[in-house]
């Protein structure tokens, strides 16, 4: 790795930490109600929005109520995303003439993009209308991303009240946070995109001369068609949301989605500054920040951790040009290492970077093909989708369940010191072992059974374009991908069929509200409960030894249930490439 | 008859029958109460049907290879019935020790409860609640009950496994006496409160025989995450057949993985280290409670002792000795120390109270004062009166009297004297010190104060220390006032009192801590005790107090020794540690499983997986039978551990997981390498493979 690439990573890294703080204790005011400065021009739009829902925001509600608040707003969401993708044919802004979305892949979208998944089983530009773009996917790029920290807020609300049944309001929480936390920083980011080039426009597709004609002289290709569209809107808010759905089917390794290597730091920082920052307003909430900070800690462990291998991998000799003979060393004229599917422009080291933070984000979101990385580089990706989506996270998502992690943590470790284990203040007993468990068990089961239909089913099998170990890695993460609700794509898999299609878009839709029922019932179980006053005996939850062993625990787990299929996946494909 | 605290872990019957239990315990229905065992069992016999077709030539496997995996995994599931009926089997050890000292006696019923002459010989069996029966000298005491008239000293060993005897009498608190005692001397009329089956020996027996044993919501909380994690690799194992299909399929090279060694890993995997001892530890838990003397009422209480926050300890008895002593003598202006000692001694030689005891022995100590006699000096002795509140002896036309200032003082007006200012400021002055002041007197003259104190066990003060590094406060409980209290904690060092406790008080106080979130243990023995008790999470009743007392609690103490609250507190936190240190264990135990299966699995489709047999063990199938019997054999060595329990030491959280978390998380990943390689080694040498 050269100088360049270490200054970058400790770049991104320092400008990331660097936001926890302001970014996360400004969502705890909003979050708590307290006044802001963005309040003052904005509470009449917030008020306008409660008077549409017809809800009062100071009604709060126990966490069946919430549950069924937030199943009702994503159903209702899922049914909408759906309807606009089949009328789109009919309905208005539609200069391309896109058809109505077929079937399969438009219920696959639906719930891709409602479970904050962004799984993609179609090419936007060729399949989706700009209406369809803006209203149904945009949409749901918003409230998906709302939804999933109202859950977190709820939790957290759980944990730091006693003795009361009540969350908070859904409804308020999901106003609140898309009015003051994602609309304001996604037009930041969009202006900010839109000066590197990024496009926002409605003009129709442009044919434009090519450069260099190309094709035999009988067909001479001289002409392109160039996709337009209200990108850079989208793409700011599918970076801030960890959604990931591209607006073009290359995702932000388009020019037009990501232009400059400037537009590409915005947005992998994107990828991460809310779920980092969350974990501040965490402690925020909770009235001590060491807490929060222990848990950005272990997610930046492991992120860190993660990366620099993956970057190692990708900056690493290729063994059969080795044997060949070939030059490899990085120069100021080529980049060295791997650059199979790549961008020129943003290079090894930023196409690793963004690989592992949209991996470990739930985004999924990408500037490069993960298909064509070393085995190496590629397993990290999918293995940190398969770590359940906690390093950092989606938005909310990553740190509930990234929390309910520590609940497990803390039980064991409680053991160890001798007492009833207590997280917070908060006994944690049958109840909550029996949803945490269940919240980490379901996406563990959903990948490996997915995958064992897919790899047994002739449908599934033709999914694949590569055999061997390098096919069953695709298909390994592409419902690592699904079930983690991470929605970024390995490529060189063909998903439209039924199994990718209806059996991706049943794992996108259990693993999403599967994990937040049992999450909320956590946060309705701990906010009946007494708050215990810590002691010497008390196991301390903001110290390094606590954060290691949250560290490990997240791994080890990770590492047990997977290990297998990875050996069969991306690990032979290393030892066979390695052994020649 | 043998006591538990002398018998060895393994001793010879118990253990005998602990392994003719095992196979009893193969019964599904058992099986069923634990899953993690229960999914070894299936495993068990779906290899054995595998071994079966095998020999029969009907399956294209090594059948011998098939047999050994089978036998493994029969052997784990026999470790793990070994472990559970072993903690079983010293409990039953315990209760028939007890149920062979309750012979059936025959009991003197009393016609009328008043008349103690006129009685029926009567069965003890055939007695009820408030019949009322006679005992006298020699005889066993028939069933629980109540003392309603005499005094009797009665021997208590067949109960407590104390060989001295105890004192019972009506009225007061030491009036319950429990049937299959023996009195020793006198008699006593008792009334029954208990009917037969019901009463505390019975409960006692049943208890310890942990026949209704329930689990506790620790323990059930642990057993979810258990079954989760064994979902989960339930899941994996079964899933990577397919995965294998798959491989070998595209690949076009070797066998898929075959059910045996799927069977294998999934043994290997689930947590069934802590699965198989699980049960064994709660019921261990319970009998170091036995082996301490004390009788917990359930599994529960032994739970709540390890999460204690806050010991409400009685001061007398607990903290200090019994009795105060004296330490010093402080003479009035002008008299001397020697003078002021040697009446003090003089007023003090016919009091065989134990602090006019010390007082003798002080001035002895101090002064060289020989113990004279008092008959030879002819002298007489003017005992403690409630009128007086004073004693003392006349001797040659002295009157030395000793008592409490204000008596004194009324005494020495009386007889037209008083009692001096510096006098006064020393009585203050000791009182504020904690300590008990006497002022010794001769008629009229003032002769100094003599300071009694209460002496605080040895190494008490260090043993509250410990308690505040486990995060427990201490809460000292005394009838004394305020001032005196003060003085005494201090001395210590406990974080707390509560001076001229009532039962309300206690109870009140009890409440508050409850309402902070805290859990609260106590001690008590009088009825009027039993509130607080009964409001209280762990609450010790001394076997030598009041049935009231002990219905209320949910331990008993035999020996009657409340200082072992702390010892209570101790074997509760032992007891969760040890369930955690072995989940620990056993989930860290699996990385090293991994490495020995994965590549044995996959030899034939995926020779380069090799790299991944670190360990270098010799071939695939001695890999995996080496991993298989490690698993097995683990079982065996940890049985010491869950049933002595994990060492405790009392050091602040953060230390304890830490070093909890080097032994049983970092050597639970390295130990099994080293013992799956030396099982390989072995194996091979052998030529078994």
């Amino acid at each position: 790795m050269t100088t360049n690439a270490w200054l970058q990573l400790a770049l991104y890294l320092v400008v990331l930490i660097g936001l926890a703080k302001p970014l996360g204790s400004y969502m705890a005011r909003v979050y708590e109600g307290e006044p802001h400065f963005l309040a003052r021009w904005l509470a009449p739009v917030e008020r306008l929005c409660y008077r549409w829902m017809g809800v009062k925001p100071q009604e709060e509600m126990d966490w069946k109520r919430y549950s069924a608040a937030v199943l009702l707003f994503s159903v209702v969401g899922f049914f909408f995303t759906y309807l606009l993708q089949r009328l789109q044919a009919v309905l208005p802004l539609n200069p391309a003439g896109m058809p109505g979305v077929e079937q399969k892949v438009a219920f696959n979208t639906a719930v891709s993009f409602v479970t904050n998944t962004n799984w993609q089983a179609y090419g936007g530009e060729a399949t989706m209308s700009y209406l369809t773009q803006m209203a149904a996917l945009t949409v749901q790029n918003f409230v998906s991303a709302a939804t999933g920290m109202a859950v977190l807020i709820a939790l957290i609300r759980g944990i730091s009240r006693h003795e009361s049944d009540q969350l908070g309001s859904f409804w308020a929480d999901l106003v609140r946070g898309t009015l003051y936390i994602l609309v304001p920083l996604s037009l930041i980011l969009a202006l900010a995109l839109v000066s590197q080039g990024v496009v926002q426009t409605f003009a129709a597709y442009k044919t434009v001369p090519l450069v260099e004609s190309l094709g035999p002289d009988t067909a001479r290709v001289t002409t392109q068609v160039l996709p337009m569209g209200p990108a850079a809107s989208q793409i700011a808010m599918k970076q801030l949301g960890t959604n990931g759905g591209g607006f073009f089917n290359v995702n932000s390794a388009h020019p037009f989605e990501n232009a400059t290597p400037f537009s590409n730091f915005l947005e992998v920082l994107a990828i991460l500054m809310i779920s980092a920052a969350l974990c501040y307003t965490f402690g925020k909430m909770i009235r001590d920040t060491r807490q929060g900070w222990a848990i950005l800690a272990a997610m930046t462990i492991v992120f860190v951790g993660l990366l620099i291998p993956c970057v190692l991998a990708e900056n690493a000799h290729h063994p059969a040009y080795a044997a060949l003979g070939i030059d490899q060393a990085p120069s100021p004229l080529q980049a060295g290492g791997n650059m199979e599917g790549k961008e020129v422009r943003f290079g090894i080291t930023n196409s690793a970077e963004w690989a592992v933070a949209t991996t470990s984000a739930s985004n999924g979101s990408v500037n490069s093909m993960h298909d064509s990385f070393m085995p190496l580089g590629g397993v990290i990706p999918l293995w940190l989708m398969q770590l359940g989506e906690i390093i950092y996270g989606g938005v909310g998502s990553g740190l509930y369940g990234m929390l309910l992690f520590a609940i497990v943590t803390v039980f064991i470790a409680g053991l160890m010191v001798g007492r009833t284990p207590e997280y917070l203040g908060k006994k944690i007993e049958a109840y909550e072992m029996k949803m945490a468990s269940l919240a980490i068990l379901i996406p563990n089961l959903l990948v490996l059974f997915c995958t064992a239909i897919a790899v047994s089913t002739e449908a599934g099998r033709s999914g694949p374009l590569n055999t061997g170990a390098h096919g069953f890695s695709e298909v390994l993460y592409a419902f690592s991908s699904m079930s983690n609700n991470n929605g970024s794509a390995f490529a060189g898999l063909t998903a439209t069929n039924w199994v990718y299609a209806l059996i991706g878009g049943f794992a996108m839709w259990v693993s999403r509200f599967w994990i937040i029922i049992p999450t909320l019932a956590v946060a309705g179980s701990l906010g009946k409960k007494k708050l215990v006053p810590a002691s010497a005996g008390t196991l301390e939850t903001h110290t390094p030894l606590f954060v290691l062993l949250l560290v490990g625990t997240v791994l080890l787990v990770g590492a047990l249930t997977h290990l297998p299929g990875l050996a069969l996946g991306p690990i032979v494909e290393h030892l066979q490439l390695f052994a020649r | 008859m043998p006591h538990p605290k002398t018998r060895p872990l393994f001793y010879g019957p118990i253990t005998r029958r602990a392994i003719r239990d095992s196979f009893v315990k193969l019964n599904p229905r058992h099986m069923l109460r634990n899953p993690v065992m229960f999914i070894v069992e299936v495993g068990s016999l779906l290899t054995t049907v595998l071994a079966v077709l095998a020999y029969a030539g009907r399956l294209n496997e090594p059948p011998g290879f098939i047999l050994a995996v089978s036998i493994w995994l029969w052997l784990t599931v026999l470790f793990a019935n070994f472990a559970e009926a072993m903690a079983e089997g010293r409990g039953k050890a315990q209760a028939d020790s007890l149920r062979r000292g309750r012979q059936d006696v025959s009991a003197k019923k009393l016609l009328d409860p008043k008349d103690k002459l006129k009685f029926d010989v009567v069965p003890a069996s055939s007695l009820r609640k408030n019949d009322v029966v006679v005992v006298q000298s020699g005889a066993l005491i028939p069933g629980d009950g109540d003392v309603i008239e005499g005094v009797a000293s009665v021997d208590e060993s067949a109960i407590t496994g104390e060989s001295a005897p105890v004192i019972r009498e009506s009225g007061g608190d030491r009036s319950a006496v429990t049937g299959g005692t023996k009195v020793l001397s006198d008699w006593i009329v008792v009334r029954i409160t208990a009917n037969p089956g019901e009463s505390f020996l019975d409960r006692m027996i049943g208890l310890i025989e942990a026949a209704k044993r329930q689990k506790t919501p620790n323990e059930i909380a642990l057993e979810i995450l258990l079954a989760g994690l064994t979902i989960i690799f339930l899941v994996t194992t079964v899933t990577l057949s397919p995965f294998s299909y798959y491989a070998v399929a595209s690949s076009k090279l070797g066998t898929p993985v075959t059910v045996t060694v799927l069977v294998a890993l999934l043994v290997c995997l689930i947590p069934t280290t802590i699965g198989g001892l699980l049960s064994a530890i709660g019921i261990a838990g319970m009998d170091r409670m036995i082996q301490k003397n004390v009788i917990a009422m359930s599994g529960r209480a032994v739970e709540a002792a390890g999460d204690v926050d806050v010991l409400l300890l009685d001061k007398t008895g607990t903290i200090t000795l019994g009795n105060r002593q004296a330490v010093a003598f402080l003479p009035a202006e002008g008299v001397s120390d020697a003078e002021l000692a040697d009446a003090a001694q003089l007023a003090s030689l016919a009091d065989e109270t134990p602090e006019g005891r010390s007082i003798v022995v002080l001035a002895k100590e101090k002064y060289g004062l020989r113990e004279r006699d008092i008959k030879q000096l002819g002298a007489t002795f003017v005992p403690f009166s409630a009128q007086t509140r004073m004693s003392g002896v006349n001797l040659d036309g002295r009157q030395l009297r000793k008592g409490a200032d204000d008596a004194v003082a009324a005494w020495l007006k009386g007889n037209g004297g008083e009692l001096s200012a510096a006098v006064k400021r020393t009585v203050d002055e000791i009182a504020r010190q904690g300590g008990t002041p006497l002022v010794v007197a001769d008629r009229t003259r003032v002769l100094g104060t003599i300071h009694l104190k209460d002496i605080i066990k040895g190494g008490i003060k260090e043993r509250f220390g410990e308690l505040r590094q486990m995060g427990i406060r201490t809460v000292m409980i005394t009838g004394d006032n305020p001032l005196t209290a003060a003085a005494i904690a201090a001395e210590a060092g406990v974080d707390d009192f509560l001076a001229q406790a009532t039962p309300e008080a206690k109870l009140e106080l009890i409440r508050k801590h409850q309402a902070g979130g805290r859990l609260v243990a106590m001690t008590g023995d009088g009825t009027n005790d039993a509130p607080a008790l009964a409001q209280a999470d762990v609450a010790v009743a001394m076997n030598s107090g009041t049935q009231a007392a002990k219905e209320a609690g949910n331990m008993v103490d035999l020996d009657s020794n409340p200082t072992k609250l702390l010892e209570i507190v101790e074997t509760g936190k032992q007891m969760l540690i040890t369930r955690g240190a072995l989940t620990t264990f056993s989930i860290a135990n699996d990385v090293a499983k991994y490495f020995a299966i994965i590549p044995a699995a996959f030899a034939t489709t995926y020779p380069v997986l090799k790299a991944l047999n670190i360990m270098g063990l010799a071939t695939p199938q001695s890999a995996i039978l080496s991993a298989v019997i490690f698993n097995a054999l683990i079982i065996v060595f940890l049985v010491p551990l869950a049933l002595r329990g994990v060492r405790y030491r009392p050091i602040g959280a953060a230390r304890l997981l830490r070093n909890n978390l080097l032994v049983y998380g970092i050597g639970g990943i390295i130990i099994p390498f080293i013992g799956i390689k030396l099982i390989d080694i072995i194996l091979v040498g052998l030529h078994l493979v």
